[in-house]
């Protein structure tokens, strides 16, 4: 790797500064694998108390903590940064770009998303977790009903929630200024699409949950009142406001993993991606619907049966374009050269689990029917298998068709297999029959149940297959460590996107000389041409780098220590974080940095080696 | 990679049809100007004589108040010039996405009078 002037540095200081979009995204990956890990630890709790009737391993506060933790690490800790990982990794490489448009920015924005993430999971030490399920609806999680969990909740996700807006913003700007010459945005491959479309929906989402999360710090904190209704509030607004960020989140969650979808069952059918143009516009409705249904998670709040028709109605609309994928992906395997890679099971196996889901979703939709349905495992079921089957099958694909360019190595196929197998048994083995728990009536966020009420057999069941899902995580883990000596070329999969073109490992600058995209899947095409290399833009020359910087950390802990001083209500401790961030944004403002130069010798140095 | 920041600009020599166009410009800005103080001052003259009833002064004031965040947009922020066209869109889908949004909001919490 060329790392010219910043030689000197200590491996520790160089990833703490870093601003390579590669690096960072490998820092997303990790820090969400170990939030991954611990949402995965308190599901096995929860399921382990939930095995037998009235068993009492932990206390219902405790339960009802852990279903909270479980389901905000799992969206805001996990799910998200290991896709943000992917995006910032993948998506300046497909685009044929040097760096993100804002690498400073790209830092702020992971090193905010830990100390969010971190900040939220001390809760567990100081005072217990927020106990007020995911949504944090009030009055359960008002000043009245909650402790300093969910302040922990609240400021944790405020903080993180800044990153994610952040580096949605980073993305949406690479994608529309720094594509490669010739990459048209029809010409893009369908994840950096998915990505930019995410990204969108970060921006008009999020704020609506910022706004949300500053209510309730203020009622909780500072005595405001918007939700008592004795004071005249009105609770039904954070649901609202919750719901309105919630579900375009869900989309957040789900676009992304159908751009790795698209992008590993292109590749291992040896085909273009059917309908590619479809696939776009069909991403871009479901971005827009996605904003007009949020209401169909309250039919049952009493908005009258006119809102809930609407919404019930435009709520089913979504599966008309989220149809047309699917039909789309069938036929890009249609007559294609199919490769049974790992990354192409999950792919395969996404298609039926998340059609289980979309059924089940349409289900839920039907207002009148969702009176039974709601707030009981039915809705678990549902959201479990378009979440599992949608989301973490799309992270599984990507994981290990990028691993070899991310990370150097290939993983082990043969342990893949048994990877994916034990995982897909296990998660319907646990989640298919939560639907008939559901229609029997057993309500969700329960922290036990009584015998004698035919609940015992199914919910047996679905704790042993989480248990397979455990194992079967086990094994990939196993996987990553025990393959690491099998080095890997740089497009081991006879890649068509232009990340394939790059060295592994992927030089600091990426691309030795900016590439041009002639085509849709323009590695591909030059493939078909008989190339060898890709045409490219600019002669070989010197390329210009953005220095490293220390402050985005000390701009993230300066607020990480502010809320302690909101949380105890010390403000000089507040004053103190808060200051630390302004200083720092001072300090940016006011110093210039015009970053540095690789030389050219050096660059041709790489070639030679790479 | 981070634009170079240019502090120094050097003196430019502009072409006769260069200087046109930027007589154009500020023709418009003067005018998007004068036209955006009288709004004002209509605003204020809504408000302050009693001829007006306050249930026409208050979407009238409103209606002004639209017509003056397009002014600025497009003509003080220069919207309307070319290689704008990502910031409309993005504007355009946050104004079609947050319109239906407030509405039904309005509607479902019962705020509907202003
Ligand atoms: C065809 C598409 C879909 C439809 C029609 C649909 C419909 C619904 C409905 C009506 C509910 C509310 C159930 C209730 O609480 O009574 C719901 C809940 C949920 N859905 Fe979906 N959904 C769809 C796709 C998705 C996707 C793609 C995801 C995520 C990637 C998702 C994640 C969730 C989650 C997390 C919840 C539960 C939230 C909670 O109460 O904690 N859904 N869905
Ligand atoms: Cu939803």
């Amino acid at each position: 790797m060329s790392n010219s002037q910043a030689l000197k540095k200590s491996v520790l200081w160089d990833w703490l500064t870093t601003v390579d979009h590669k690096k960072i995204g490998i820092m997303y990956l990790v820090a969400g694998a170990f939030f991954f890990v611990l949402g995965g630890l308190e599901a096995m709790i929860i399921r382990a108390q939930l095995m037998f009737p009235e068993l009492n391993i932990v206390s219902a506060q405790a339960f009802n903590e852990l279903i909270t933790m479980h389901g905000t690490t799992m969206i805001f800790l996990a799910a998200m940064p290991l896709l943000f990982g992917f995006m910032n990794f993948i998506v300046p490489l497909q685009i044929g770009a040097r760096d993100v448009a804002f690498p400073f920015l790209n830092s702020l924005g992971f090193w905010l998303f830990l100390f969010g993430g971190i900040l939220l999971n001390l809760s567990w030490f100081f005072g217990g977790a927020p106990d007020a399920g995911w949504t944090a609806y009030v009055p359960l999680s008002s000043a009245e009903y909650a402790g300093t969990g969910l302040d922990y909740y609240v400021l944790g996700l405020q903080i993180s929630g800044a990153g994610t807006l952040i580096g949605g913003i980073n993305f949406l700007v690479t994608i529309i200024t720094m594509r490669a010459p010739g990459m048209t945005m029809m010409k893009m491959p369908l994840f950096t699409w998915s990505s930019f479309v995410s990204s969108a929906l970060i921006l008009f989402a999020f704020p609506a949950l910022t706004v949300g999360l500053f209510l309730l710090m203020f009622e909780r904190l500072f005595g405001a009142n918007y939700f008592i209704v004795e004071a005249g509030g009105n609770v039904v607004i954070w649901q609202h406001l919750f719901w309105i960020f919630g579900h375009p989140e869900v989309y957040i969650l789900i676009l992304p993993a159908f751009g790795i979808f698209s992008e590993v069952l292109s590749t291992f059918s040896k085909k273009r991606l059917f309908g590619y143009s479809a696939m776009v516009f069909a991403t871009l409705i479901i971005g827009f619907l996605g904003f007009m249904v949020w209401a169909h998670h309250m039919f049952t709040v009493g908005m009258g049966p006119v809102a809930n028709a609407i919404f019930a109605v435009a709520t089913m609309a979504i599966a008309v374009p989220t149809g047309i994928k699917i039909f789309n992906w069938l036929f890009t395997l249609w007559g294609g050269r199919i490769k049974f890679t790992t990354a192409n099971l999950f792919a395969l196996g996404f298609i039926p689990s998340f059609v289980l889901g979309g059924v089940t979703g349409v289900m839920l939709a039907t207002s009148a029917a969702n009176y039974q349905f709601h707030d009981t495992y039915f809705v678990v079921a549902h959201f479990h298998y378009v979440i599992i089957g949608g989301v973490v099958f799309g992270l599984f694909a990507g994981t290990f068709y990028w691993w070899p360019k991310i990370f150097g190595y290939m993983l082990n196929e043969t342990l893949g297999k048994w990877f994916f197998w034990l995982f897909f048994i296990g998660f319907h083995l646990t989640f298919f029959v939560q639907h008939f728990l559901g229609l029997m009536g057993m309500p969700r966020r329960v922290a036990s149940y009584l015998d004698g009420q035919g609940l015992n057999d199914l919910n047996f069941i679905s704790t042993i297959g989480a248990f397979f899902m455990a194992v079967a995580f086990v094994i990939l883990l196993v996987n990553i460590f025990v393959a690491r000596n099998d080095k890997a070329v740089a497009d081991p999969w006879d890649g068509r996107t232009l990340e394939w073109a790059t060295p592994t490992p992927v030089p600091e600058y990426n691309f030795a000389q900016t590439p041009v995209a002639r085509e849709l899947d323009a590695l591909w095409y030059e493939k078909m041409q008989g190339n060898k290399k890709l045409p490219v833009a600019e002669p070989l020359g010197e390329i210009h780098m953005p220095n490293g910087s220390i402050l985005p950390i000390i701009m993230s802990l300066g607020l990480f220590i502010a809320s302690f001083g909101f949380i105890y209500a010390t403000y000089w401790v507040s004053v103190i974080g808060l200051g630390l961030t302004l200083g720092c944004m001072v300090v940016r403002s006011v110093k210039e940095d015009h970053g540095y130069h690789i030389p050219v010798e050096e660059i041709k140095q790489d070639k030679e080696v790479g | 990679m981070e634009p170079k920041l240019n502090t120094n600009q050097p003196q430019v020599n502009l072409s006769k049809k260069e200087k046109i166009k930027l007589e154009r410009e500020m023709r418009h800005q003067i005018i998007t100007f004068v036209v955006m103080i009288f709004f004002t001052a209509l605003a204020f003259m809504s408000v302050a004589s009693d001829l007006i009833p306050a249930s026409f002064a208050v979407p009238f004031i409103l209606i002004l108040a639209v017509i003056q965040v397009i002014l600025q947009l497009y003509y003080f922020m220069h919207l309307k010039d070319k290689d704008h066209e990502w910031p409309n869109a993005f504007m355009l889908s946050g104004i079609v996405i947050i319109i239906p949004m407030v509405a039904a909001l309005m509607l479902l919490l019962g705020v509907v009078k202003y």
